[in-house]
């Protein structure tokens, strides 16, 4: 039976749905909408009496503030057009999973597998000049996403001739199950046309590998009953093995680097000469290093009971396609990192980080096929907030960086921190096994066409014809029953071993944990469809959301199959780990798949490639006069990189689980950015975590080393900042680069290669230097577009995140001033640094002298000022970054509501320096203190030996004042400052 | 009161489907002195454990299913259809009910709060959509009613603690619903002007346009209780966002004020229901 159930907005609730439309189709798309309401429409297909689909109705409304009705009902408001919203067939609806779970309970009974329950939004427009072509625009920019979502345009005469369409988006194929073999001997040009049409993304020397892998063993494959060509299973599995995003080709690659005085170097693989060697290195002198490189995410000690794991990862080409579904599946899925690292730990706290197009952008200069900007951060937003906030894990660490070239593909951070008991069950937590006869179990969501190709097209540059079966939509509850089910399961002692199925699905984490045994025997026709109709080789290759695989011994499979029922969820026993060798794959009994783990793990030939320096020369534009500094400052505070993004902050939870001890904005007002965020690992402990997160993309247009040394140091001072020292940091490195392979398309890739090389360089140097190890990372390598004709690449990129420990947090120390008469320190030394700063891109330059790091100046200096925190001699303490000291000032008076008097005269700097390098310039290695006068002399002898002053006070006057030795620069009152700080992007 | 007594309260944390504030709940309970469990709902719907087994039942924050449908909308069907001659029981039994958040969200469609004219069971009062129209995480200050029968709430004056809510704005029936609510004194706490103390309508202080500043309410007996912000949020002095100035002021608290709510909970339930 069908029945409609629509609910609507009730008279003691508004429709600000209805009225955000009406709102944004006026200002941004400028239609003669005049009004707009919406209502929620449920079809359910069941087998049920009507009085059933009524008390279903009863239930779903609430009665004090929504209308429901069964059937259609005509809006009390006049209207002229109908759009109606539903997904597409097979996209993940989760409204309509926890409906249909909700009909169960009214029905007395689960439904079955032949009934079902679609959702979708009615929006009736008011708009008599609004013509089809019009409304249809409104449809699909505003209102959908074409990619996963159905829109119908009705017109009033339609809809009361003929109703509301019905909304079924069953899936229909039935098409039997196939598996096709694919004739590699060919010549070269066709096997690059295999790969290409394949979304294989496999070089030519790849698809040679494989044409002489299967030629040579055409025996064994013939006795096994298969031809000496591979299957479709096969050839997809290997191209999914060896994609970028799994071997992470460009980052192990040979590289043949030429520096600019032409001096020439071998490199073998970055990631081991520079990334993993630093970490090495490290390891030789620090004892919190658990587990690195090897498991889903990195682990270190907390303490002498718990240890801590920590990812951060990228999701960038999915969300550019579909924003919401994207970003929400980039913060769920990075949460699957910690859970399967080790036993499964679990999830603490998230933090987040984009880089988009500034959300201003004129309609016109975004080119067709892009999502504007403004739109894109607002869905992106969305689908972290959901994704976090439903899970139930806070978020410490946010932030945006806007610059015109993420135009094409937007950048999206997302990482968890979990915690894993040093030990469970008498043994190391950290560490899994799998012996053969375990079985080889999947739990978590159903299987279907979502995310198919998602590591291979993530490996690929954005282009019309991109796969738009390549967006997943994260289903945050499922994993939260997941993840709760998987603990108990853990702390039961009921499987050996666990892990993510991400990018590749099955095939990745299957083969993974194969490759550990030795083998393994699967079928895929015991796998669990959303929908019939999967081919073999897309049930091994889907990335549908929400599933981890494990290994489980046999005398417990019976007990984890029956708590996963009792905590309602799937799981499904699809085969046996063995010690054969070989990668086996079935369907119903026949072989489809059958590779040897050495080759699929071990048989990809290295890239070979080369990287030339040519340093850039800019342009130095003049420096403003002094007289302009003050009405600079308040510029720069409402520039998109500095000003406060606390609108769509507070938006996500970030006191969830009671740990949160210095929060991401503070201050009176609790409006100022924090440069770090501090919490406990556990309720009511003393013992906590400072996270902190530096990213500088735009000091890549001089020199990638210094972007990665200022990111480096950025991260480690603003964990100094907040009461943390150095000694026990970890470090994630997260890169995004624009494709740094030369092509005839993409000519200057040499220079981009070099680029990564100098970022590398800068990363092993600074890691080891400050000690602080790289426990995990991740590498994102071609974030170009060509959508709309216009190639667009991104800055390069690196997110350096930290993890520290802290001994007590009750010694954690905030930016804001707090009593007037404290003294104003500033400890480090500025340079003329302007470089790639915000002063010089508010005037459209670059110029040349980028903020370099000495890091054996930055460690004493650091090392001072955690004694002074250790002694609790700061009142208050901030590392300014972009916009320098002078934007540094401000936040200190406006997280107090305190005057500052500042002597710039005073401040700490080389010879020479003008008045606005020196407000201005963003040297690193540098923090702002107020301290007690009474502290004044403990603390100037704890800071003798490094470059300090005492520049002003803190005054009870709503008065920042800037003078030079007596003289007046600047008088900025506090009120000027915070709406320069908060205007920007309040209410965007 | 004996401490041995407190001991003996057993509180009931209700965990699965999305709800998430299971750890820092029994926490407070557990500092409280009573033994906290949490229990997964499916133990009770399949019988394996029973209501009757706890003096106190804490429906707690989070998202049970997503808020699909309206928060706490599933989740309350759920129980009314599965576990509803359970819970009827428990609560006549004159035993404790919190609802924090979701948990609140969750006691309103089920018709646990307030419960005016004796009607167990019927919804009166509903938590729409924030009136800024989004989720917010903010520190609020709540004045408690001094004359409000609720357990929960006895002694407080002024309490500052976290909201993070999406819907939140409470929503009465009818004007005779709200008259009849204030005329049983079953507000227990409202948004408060942190200049003032007194009561407000105005954002961010009332973070959802909520009617009459209502933050949190009960039923008549004051044994039910639900309120949108968080008090197992503010267990620690630490979780306070000016803990710093308040140790510079002097005015640090030994503990999170946020216990207050499960210390009275506790403390009752020893005196009364052990």
């Amino acid at each position: 039976m069908y029945y409609r159930l629509e609910i609507s907005p009730g008279p003691a609730a508004s429709d600000a749905r209805g009225a955000g439309v009406l709102q944004q189709a006026k200002r941004f798309l400028r239609l003669p909408v005049e009004g707009v309401w919406t209502r929620d429409v449920y079809s359910l297909f069941v087998e049920c009496d009507e009085a059933g689909a009524a008390a279903a109705l009863a239930a779903f409304t609430n009665p004090i503030i929504q209308n429901g009705h069964l059937g259609q009902s005509k809006p009390p408001h006049p209207f002229d057009w109908v759009v109606v919203v539903g997904f597409r067939p097979g996209v993940t609806d989760n409204v309509a999973r926890s409906a249909g779970s909700a009909l169960g309970d009214v029905l007395g009974r689960p439904l079955t597998g032949a009934e079902a329950v679609y959702t979708s939004t009615e929006y009736f427009v008011r708009g008599p000049r609004l013509d089809r072509e019009a409304v249809g625009r409104l449809a699909v920019k505003l209102l959908a996403n074409s990619l996963i979502q159905t829109t119908w345009v009705v017109s009033r005469e339609e809809w009361e001739k003929d109703g509301a369409p019905v909304n079924c988006p069953a899936v229909t194929d039935r098409s039997e199950p196939h598996v096709g073999t694919v004739n590699l001997e060919v010549p070269d040009a066709e096997l690059l046309r295999i790969s290409r049409d394949g979304v294989l993304a496999l070089s030519l020397d790849e698809m040679r590998a494989i044409q002489a892998y299967f030629r040579a063993n055409a025996a064994r494959r013939r006795a096994a009953g298969l031809s000496e060509a591979p299957t479709d299973v096969e050839l997809e599995c290997i191209a999914q093995t060896w994609s970028e995003h799994c071997k992470h080709k460009i980052f192990n690659a040979r590289i043949t680097y030429t520096d600019e005085t032409g001096r020439t170097c071998e490199i073998d693989s970055c990631f081991k000469s520079f990334i993993r060697r630093g970490t090495e290195e490290i390891a030789k002198s620090v004892a919190w290093l658990v587990s690195v490189f090897h498991d889903n995410a990195g682990v270190i000690r907390f303490n002498d009971r718990l240890n801590l794991v920590y990812k951060v990862e990228t999701h960038n080409s999915p969300t550019a396609l579909a924003p919401y579904g994207g970003a929400i599946t980039g913060i769920v899925g990075v949460n699957r990192d910690p859970l399967g690292t080790g036993m499964g730990a679990e999830l603490l706290f998230n933090v987040w980080g984009y880089c988009f197009a500034p959300p201003f952008m004129a309609e016109k200069d975004v080119p067709p096929g892009l999502i504007h900007p403004r739109r894109l951060r607002d869905q992106v937003h969305k689908g972290v907030i959901d994704g976090g906030n439903q899970s139930g894990i806070p978020y410490m660490v946010g932030w945006e960086w806007f610059d015109p070239r993420f135009l094409g593909k937007p950048l999206v951070y997302c990482g968890t921190v979990g915690v894993l008991p040093r030990e469970l069950n008498g043994r190391p937590a950290h560490l899994k096994e799998i012996r053969r006869g375990d079985h080889a179990v999947m739990i978590g969501g159903r299987i279907g066409k979502d995310g198919i190709h998602g590591a291979t097209f993530s490996s690929e540059e954005l282009h019309a014809g991109s796969p738009t079966q390549a967006v997943q939509i994260g289903d945050p509850i499922t994993q939260k029953l997941l993840s709760d089910f998987l603990i108990e399961a853990r702390n039961a002692g009921l499987y050996r071993f666990v892990t993510d199925n991400g990018a590749g699905g099955l095939s990745s984490s299957l083969g993974e944990m194969s490759a550990l045994c030795g083998g393994c025997e699967i079928d895929l026709a015991a796998a669990p469809l959303k929908y019939a109709g999967l081919q073999p080789w897309e049930i091994l290759l889907s990335e549908a959301q929400e599933r981890m695989s494990l290994a489980v011994p046999p005398d417990s499979l019976d007990a984890f199959l029956r708590l996963a029922r009792d905590r309602d969820v799937e799981a499904t026993a699809l085969g046996q780990f063995t010690d054969s060798g070989l990668f086996h794959v079935k369907y119903a009994g026949r072989t489809v798949a059958l590779l040897d783990e050495e080759f699929l793990h071990d048989g990809l030939p290295q890239m070979q490639l080369r990287a030339r320096w040519t340093p850039p020369r800019w342009p130095e534009p003049p420096l403003p006069p002094d007289a302009e500094a003050g009405g600079l400052l308040l510029k720069l505070l409402a520039r998109l990189n500095l000003c406060s993004g606390e609108f769509k902050a507070r938006q996500y939870d970030h006191e969830v689980k009671g740990l949160s001890v210095v929060k991401p904005y503070v201050g009176v007002n609790r409006n100022i950015a924090s440069d770090a965020t501090v919490a406990t690992v556990e309720p009511l402990s003393r013992e906590g975590v400072i996270l902190a997160a530096g990213v500088a993309p735009r000091y890549s247009d001089i020199d990638t080393y210094h972007m990665m040394a200022s990111a480096i140091d950025l991260a480690v001072r603003r964990t100094v900042a907040v009461g943390g020292r150095l000694g026990h940091i970890a470090g994630l490195d997260d890169f995004c680069w624009p494709d740094p392979v030369a092509s005839p398309a993409n000519p200057d890739g040499e220079y981009k290669l070099a680029q990564l090389v100098r970022a590398n360089q800068a990363l092993y140097d600074y890691t080891v230097a400050f000690g602080v190890p790289c426990i995990s990372g991740k590498d994102s390598m071609k974030n170009d577009s060509t959508v709309g004709g216009r190639r667009i690449s991104i800055p390069p990129t690196v997110l350096f995140s930290t993890l520290a420990r802290m001994d007590d947090v009750g010694k954690a120390v905030t930016l804001d001033a707090k009593l007037p008469g404290d003294l104003v320190y500033v400890i480090g030394i500025t340079r003329a640094e302007l470089g790639g700063g915000e002063l010089f891109a508010m005037l459209d330059a670059v110029g040349n002298r980028v903020p370099a790091v000495d890091a054996d100046s930055a460690k004493r200096l650091y090392a001072c000022v955690a004694r002074l925190t250790e002694a609790e001699l700061c009142r208050s303490l901030h590392t300014p970054a972009g916009g320098g000291l002078g934007v540094g000032f401000a936040k200190v008076a406006m997280g107090g509501m305190r005057g500052l008097d500042i002597n710039v005269a005073a401040i700490p700097a080389e010879g020479g320096l003008a008045l606005c390098e020196k407000l201005f310039s963003e040297s690193n290695s540098r923090f702002i203190a107020t301290v007690a006068p009474a502290d004044r002399q403990r603390v100037e002898a704890i800071l003798a030996e490094v470059p300090h002053a005492c520049v002003g006070t803190v005054t009870l006057t709503p008065v920042l004042r800037l003078h030079h030795a007596g003289e007046a620069v600047a008088e900025l009152g506090l009120d000027a400052l915070v709406k320069a700080y908060t205007e920007t992007l309040d209410h965007v | 009161m004996r401490p041995d007594k407190t001991a003996d309260v057993k509180a009931l944390v209700i965990t699965g489907f999305g709800l998430n504030c299971e750890r820092e709940t029994a926490c407070a309970f557990r500092q409280a002195g009573a033994t906290a469990e949490c229990v997964h709902l499916n133990e009770f719907l399949s019988r394996r454990r029973r209501l009757d087994e706890f003096h106190i039942l804490a429906f707690i924050g989070g998202f049970s299913f997503g808020d699909h449908l309206g928060a706490g909308t599933i989740f309350a069907n759920r129980i009314k259809c599965r576990l509803g001659d359970d819970l009827r029981q428990f609560v006549t039994a004159g035993r404790l009910v919190i609802g924090i958040c979701n948990g609140f969200q969750t006691l309103t469609r089920l018709g646990l709060v307030p419960v005016l004219d004796g009607k167990l069971f019927t919804q009166q009062v509903a938590l729409a959509e924030n009136q800024q129209g989004a989720f917010r995480d903010d520190w609020v200050l709540l004045a408690a009613n001094p004359r409000s029968p609720c357990i929960f709430t006895r002694g407080l004056d002024l309490l500052p603690l976290p909201v993070r809510h999406g819907e939140g704005r409470l929503i009465p029936a009818d004007e005779r619903t709200l008259a009849a609510i204030e005329r049983n004194h079953l507000v227990a706490l409202r948004y408060a002007d942190p200049q003032s103390a007194r009561p407000t309508q105005e954002f961010p202080h009332n973070p959802n346009g909520s009617v009459a500043a209502i933050a949190g309410i009960c039923d008549p007996t004051g044994r039910i209780f639900g309120l949108m912000p968080h008090p197992e949020a503010y267990l620690s002095p630490y979780n306070h966002p000016h803990w710093a100035r308040q140790r510079l002021n002097g005015v640090l608290p030994q503990k999170g004020l946020g216990q207050q709510i499960f210390d009275n909970a506790v403390g009752f339930a020893a005196q009364h229901l052990v």
